[in-house]
């Protein structure tokens, strides 16, 4: 049971598929000036990775080594080809606010990265909870950056007013800034060190060793 | 003439694939920690770039596109809208002239082969090369445009990515405080050279 609970939790602090793995971090920047968008990309990215791990793993035994990237692929691309009409069909203002980014989900590296690396080796379950786990995990990194940047970048939340901003006459400057591209990477950055801080066995090694002053002389 | 050469400039540095519309960050962060790998990297998505947009855009134009059929002369094609299938078939064509690109290399130019190396397969599920396809058939560029799209987009990933290998090269010998080391820092200094080429922004072509 204890693992059951691993493989679907494990990826969301100790094996984080954005703060360790490094995939899928091109939408993770992308879409998360506000917090309702990326609320449906997360939706998204995890029912596409659940079910993805899920069928490629069923068929696992059936797929010939020399092409199981194209055979994953297209696994992967008729499933978001499914998402993406299903959120033009209910969610039309936000799959153009998405617009190509919910395409992109098939290059999406977790998605990629899990189906090659889990489902390829483990039964259907356990590959399915793997989707989600990653999904989650992937999920919470994008709402706790959207959740900052919309918040100090609009003063709104869900599109609601938290502070009130200074052009109604309230009294929040809003930072501008966090709106704009830039602002997503230093956010990813210190996500990544304060989760760090609290994993320390996440902390990489340096490449290169500072020498002690030589003179023996504290600076 | 010109109007070429304004979307060039245009998708190398102010629509910067990398730094302004985060497309092949994995790949980015990945392979960025020296300058020569960067550089070998970078060549192959200009090259995979600039032949798969073009190939897209065929594609999407003959195939795909709501009444592309018609060349057929068959009754009723004029109504046959497939662009549904567009993300299927562009994933499929990436995937297929990278695997070709692979095997021509092997044979012709080995040198280029062994120093591309592991990275020509990696480039299929690099997203600025979907992406790049994807914009080409949001902004409904014609197949000259498309070819100057791609070999444009790829230049400034490659710009981008060798600029970022530079820069990680000599921090590697600063003294980051021990969390940032790594990742954390290759972060913020993308996120610092983002804020430089914002200030392209401004250009009009």
């Amino acid at each position: 049971m204890s693992s059951t609970k691993d493989v679907l939790f494990k990826p969301v602090f100790d094996n984080n598929p954005i703060a360790l793995q490094i995939l899928g971090i091109c939408s993770a920047l992308a879409v998360t000036s506000s917090l309702q968008v990326s609320f449906v990309m997360c939706l998204a990215l995890t029912v596409v990775c659940a079910f993805s791990n899920l069928f490629v793993s069923l068929i696992r035994a059936h797929i010939p080594g020399s092409i199981r990237i194209i055979v994953q692929m297209t696994i992967i691309a008729s499933l978001v080809i499914v998402v993406d009409q299903i959120l033009k069909a209910v969610a039309y203002d936000i799959s153009k606010q998405l617009s190509v980014f919910v395409g992109l989900i098939i290059t999406n590296c977790i998605v990629m990265g899990r189906a090659e690396a889990y489902a390829m080796k483990n039964p259907p379950a356990a590959s399915f909870l793997d989707g989600i786990g990653n999904g989650l995990g992937y999920s919470i990194v994008l709402l706790v950056l959207a959740f900052i940047r919309e918040l100090f970048g609009t003063g709104k939340l869900f599109g609601f007013e938290i502070l009130s901003v200074v052009n109604d006459g309230g009294w929040y400057v809003p930072n501008g800034m966090l709106l704009l591209p830039p602002s997503a990477f230093f956010l990813i950055g210190l996500f990544i060190w304060a989760l760090r801080v609290w994993k320390k066995d996440q902390v990489e090694a340096p490449d290169f060793k500072i020498a002690p002053n030589s003179s023996g002389e504290t600076v | 003439m010109e109007q070429y050469l304004s979307l060039f400039v245009r998708a190398v540095f102010i629509e910067n694939m990398a730094l302004s519309f985060f497309l092949g960050m994995c790949t980015f962060l990945a392979i960025s920690k020296k300058v020569q790998a960067a550089l070998g990297l970078g060549i192959a998505v200009i090259v995979v770039l600039t032949i798969t947009v073009p190939a897209n855009n065929l594609i999407f134009k003959y195939l795909l596109a709501e009444g592309a059929l018609t060349w057929t002369g068959i009754d009723g094609m004029e109504n046959v809208d497939l662009s549904f299938l567009g993300l299927l078939s562009y994933i499929g064509v990436i995937a297929a002239i990278v695997q070709i690109m692979e095997m021509f290399l092997d044979k012709y130019v080995p040198a280029l082969y062994s120093a591309l190396g592991v990275f020509l397969p990696l480039i299929t599920v690099n997203c600025a090369i979907l992406g790049a396809s994807l914009f080409m058939v949001e902004r409904d560029y014609d197949l000259a445009e498309s070819a100057v799209f791609g070999l444009g987009s790829g230049f400034g990933w490659a710009l981008a990515v060798v600029a970022l290998a530079g820069i990680r090269e000599k921090l590697k010998y600063s003294d980051v405080p021990e969390g940032l080391r790594g990742l954390g820092i290759t972060f913020i200094t993308v996120g610092l050279m983002s804020l430089g080429f914002m200030s392209f922004g401004g250009i009009d072509l």
